[in-house]
């Protein structure tokens, strides 16, 4: 008899318990979806919280570890998806000519690895010796850094300015004008802005848009 | 192979292509805008896409079902595919033709996408899959940048039908 009590107090502690958790689930399940709906992000000008991360060249890089650059040129991208293999070259060529100017190039991928394959570490240390990346590729496991940032697809270039070590977003959008053939480009987005940015003058244009594949989000 | 074979080779492979090319129509943003202007009372389904977007190739089925069941009502589905243009015959053409795709498919060759994103809707970041609804004469739009389901895409059809 002294037993009905206490199996109906474990039924209701059960139910509140899960009552909650659905709750909980379901309060994060839709502030990821307008996250991703409305795909906020730093502002230009937004200052960027510090990230560690993975980098398939082996170790890891933080963001802090360019404090000495004059900033950084964040690439969001990955391997699978052809318009960010359309720009892999324009890509390395960046990091080219601004590495050795102390504006280097840093490309994290974001992808769901567990939805596609190609995303994998092993597939992305395999993308980044074949090609010969003079940057990092750094896995970004969690997504957070996709979030915190407001990337939605690849390629989605940021373009930071360091001062005192702390960065700030001057451009946000895509590399240049020509997806397609890089001999029919006639604006250069992203060398537009880190010249002004070195020379000590504002970004003229701050935002662009591209067409992209979107982030494989992980399922909520 | 002499000269003769060789000639009619080449033709049956020149009328092979022109045959299929038909079902893919590349287009500039002109089309798009003129679209964009008509004022007839037809629901417009755009929907953004790519041969090799995962995501985009799941929903087509979607897309597809949706043009056949309102055949005898204003509704008209795009697929409007962001394939580069130089594989319209090798690739996007061959993948029209193997799936049997009914709705119309054009490819958008605008390479400067930043100059028409914003064109299609504010809300747009440029990532695909993307589709637009939209009736001028209705004066409706409705955009997402995200996948969408049959549920979804009959729940929203329903506002325009």
């Amino acid at each position: 008899m002294a037993n009905i009590p206490t199996t109906m107090k474990n039924k209701f502690w059960a139910t509140l318990f899960a009552a909650l958790t659905v709750s909980i689930a379901t309060t994060l399940l839709f502030q990821q979806q307008r996250a991703q709906a409305s795909s906020v992000g730093y502002p230009i000008g937004g200052s960027v919280a510090e990230f560690k991360l993975q980098n398939a060249k082996g170790g890891t890089v933080n963001l802090s570890d360019y404090k000495d650059k004059k900033g950084v040129i964040v690439v969001f991208t990955c391997n699978h998806c052809p318009f960010a293999k359309a720009y892999e070259e324009r890509i390395i060529a960046l990091d080219k000519k601004y590495g050795a100017l102390n504006f280097p190039v840093v490309a994290i991928n974001s992808n769901d690895a567990s939805d596609y394959e190609d995303e994998s570490m092993d597939n992305m240390k395999k993308r980044a010796t074949e090609k010969g990346y003079t940057f990092p590729y750094l896995q970004d496991a969690t997504q957070a850094v996709a979030k915190a940032f407001g990337a939605t697809r690849t390629p989605h270039v940021f373009v930071l300015r360091n001062e005192n070590a702390k960065f700030t977003v001057q451009y946000i959008g895509t590399i240049d004008d020509n997806y397609q053939d890089p001999a029919g480009v006639t604006k250069r987005y992203v060398e537009d802005a880190v010249n002004n940015i070195l020379a000590g003058k504002p970004v003229v244009v701050t935002q662009t848009k591209a067409v992209g594949c979107a982030i494989g989000w992980k399922d909520a | 192979m002499n000269a003769k074979g060789w000639i009619v080779g080449m033709l049956l492979v020149m009328i092979q292509t022109v045959g299929q090319a038909q079902q893919v129509s590349m287009v500039k943003w002109a089309a798009m805008d003129s679209l964009f202007a008509q004022k007839s009372d037809t629901t417009y389904v755009l929907n953004f896409w790519a041969t090799w977007c995962k995501p985009c190739v799941t929903e087509l089925p979607y897309f597809e079902q949706t043009q056949q069941k309102y055949l005898n009502q204003k509704l008209k589905v795009i697929l409007v595919s962001m394939d580069f243009a130089r594989e319209l015959t090798t690739r996007v053409v061959p993948f029209v033709t193997e799936r049997k795709l009914t709705s119309h498919v054009w490819l958008l060759n605008e390479p400067d996408a930043n100059s028409w994103i914003e064109k299609v809707s504010k809300e747009w970041s440029g990532a695909i899959p993307a589709t637009l609804i939209f009736n001028n004469a209705k004066g409706k739009k409705v955009f997402f940048e995200q996948k969408i389901d049959a549920l979804r895409l009959q729940k929203e059809l329903s506002d325009f039908l």
